[in-house]
């Protein structure tokens, strides 16, 4: 592993997409900035602009109207950019799967490398799905 | 030969950077432990940079050709009032005449340099930065100008960084003298502007417009800016060392003083909200300009 992908494992800078969640995954992500979890520790950030993203953290139901907007999101990331899907409702529709408005699942439509399950996902989840992943890609179990 | 040793290496590039990096940790340090977080380690800033250095460079189809220009006229230039500040600062004999104009010009062109690149990005809300930051250059420049003009009457027309340390050395720090003081104060509110530093970070607000002025870089170039920053940071309090606390300019001493302005910088951060743009200027325009303006007067009486 060069030095490249180290330095990313330990700056990893997340862009924030909701795609129609009811806002309860989107609280929790906050919260995982907060003192008693503070991921900045780790050289986690939350940043304003896609462009400077390493990871999208995308929670929500995708609708219709979402869908091509977040494909466009994700095409203006600059790779390597790892997908993150927050909560029930963006790995598997959840309690919407059977509404008009809300089309397929989002490993669907992009390619998801993480997935972290939960209605809301507490924050310990997301810590502990970044761990995984980060290790994952350092290659030991 | 050895410009370019003192340009890249020391006090120069490298170094600068290096400081500029560090300082900009003990600023994200310093705001954790204020929010009562334990914040990055050491080596976050320098992570980052590595870590964009080898991200994608986005070019937005429509941007003209400064997109990628901008950055690194800025890094450049910047780097050059570095170089020149720390000379003098280590080696005051080193400085030539007229130096202090030069440095008050170079620090200008980073924010121009943000301004030409985020104009060129094309980018809506990057032209919102854009704006904001030149009314911002607009308001802080003249305060600081007349800050500046206070050192120089003061000193009795020194426009050269050395002779200016030479004063101090002999006399006392300008600080410590009524107009000297008045005169800090108004530079240092015109550095955190400077410095983009809130309450005056209109034109990178995040939550507003969502980095502003450097929301369509990527990968290097925002690495550049990054560095630009952190620069920034390492030659404002130097800077304002030189002017007005340069009696005794021992390292140990110029560490204290140099620690004690960032962390003044970084508790004024934490614990104002963002001014609005008009809020801002109204700010620079008024209040500050009245204090630089009076130490001005105070000093050509001879305060
Ligand atoms: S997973 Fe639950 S909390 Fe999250 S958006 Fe869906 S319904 Fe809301």
């Amino acid at each position: 592993m060069d030095l490249k992908t180290k330095a990313l494992l330990k700056s990893i800078w997340v862009f924030h997409v909701s795609c129609g969640s009811c806002n309860n995954c989107d609280i929790e992500i906050l919260d995982c900035l907060t003192p008693r979890f503070d991921l900045e520790r780790f050289g986690i950030q939350l940043v304003g602009s896609v462009r400077h993203a390493d990871a999208l953290l995308i929670t929500g139901a995708m609708n219709r109207k979402s869908v091509p907007r977040m494909k466009k999101i994700y095409a203006q990331a600059p790779k390597p950019c790892v997908v993150i899907a927050v909560g029930q409702c963006a790995l598997s529709r959840h309690m919407f799967r059977y509404s008009y408005n809300v089309c397929e699942p989002l490993d669907k439509i992009l390619p998801v490398d993480l997935y972290i399950p939960g209605c809301p996902p507490r924050p310990e989840a997301m810590i502990d799905g970044i761990v995984k992943l980060v290790n994952k890609v350092r290659g030991n179990k | 030969m050895k410009a370019l040793f003192y340009y890249l290496i020391f006090p120069g590039f490298l170094f600068s950077a290096v400081a500029g990096l560090l300082s900009s940790w003990v600023e994200r340090k310093v705001t954790a432990r204020i929010q009562w977080r334990v914040g990055p380690p050491w080596y976050q800033n320098f992570l980052d940079l590595i870590k964009l250095s080898g991200k994608e460079t986005i070019i937005p189809k429509q941007a003209r050709a400064t997109f990628l220009l901008a950055p690194y006229l800025g890094l450049f230039s910047l780097v050059l009032a570095a170089t020149i500040l720390g000379l003098a600062l280590f080696t005051p004999q080193q400085s030539f005449t007229g130096d202090l104009i030069v440095v008050v010009y170079l620090l200008v062109i980073p924010a121009i340099c943000a301004i030409i690149g985020a104009s060129s990005s094309r980018n809506p809300l990057a032209s919102v930065g854009a704006a904001r930051e030149m009314k911002l250059v607009l308001g802080y420049e003249l305060p600081f100008v007349l800050s500046i003009a206070t050192v120089i009457v003061k000193t009795h027309g020194g426009i050269r960084l050395g002779d200016i340390l030479a004063f101090q050395m002999n006399f006392n720090s300008l600080f410590f003298s009524f107009s000297g003081a008045l005169a800090f104060i108004a530079a240092l509110l015109c550095c955190q502007a400077k410095l983009g530093l809130a309450p005056f970070e209109v034109a990178e607000a995040e939550q507003e417009i969502m980095a502003g002025t450097v929301i369509e870089y990527s990968g290097s170039a925002l690495a550049a800016f990054k560095l630009t920053k952190a620069i920034l940071l390492y030659t404002m309090p130097v800077l304002l060392i030189l002017f007005f606390l340069g009696k005794d300019i021992s390292p140990i001493f110029s560490l204290a003083k140099y620690i004690i302005i960032l962390v003044v910088f970084i508790l004024i951060k934490n614990t104002n909200p963002r001014l609005r743009i008009d809020q801002a200027v109204r700010f620079f325009w008024g209040p500050v300009t009245a204090i630089a303006g009076l130490a001005l007067i105070l000093a050509l009486l001879g305060l």
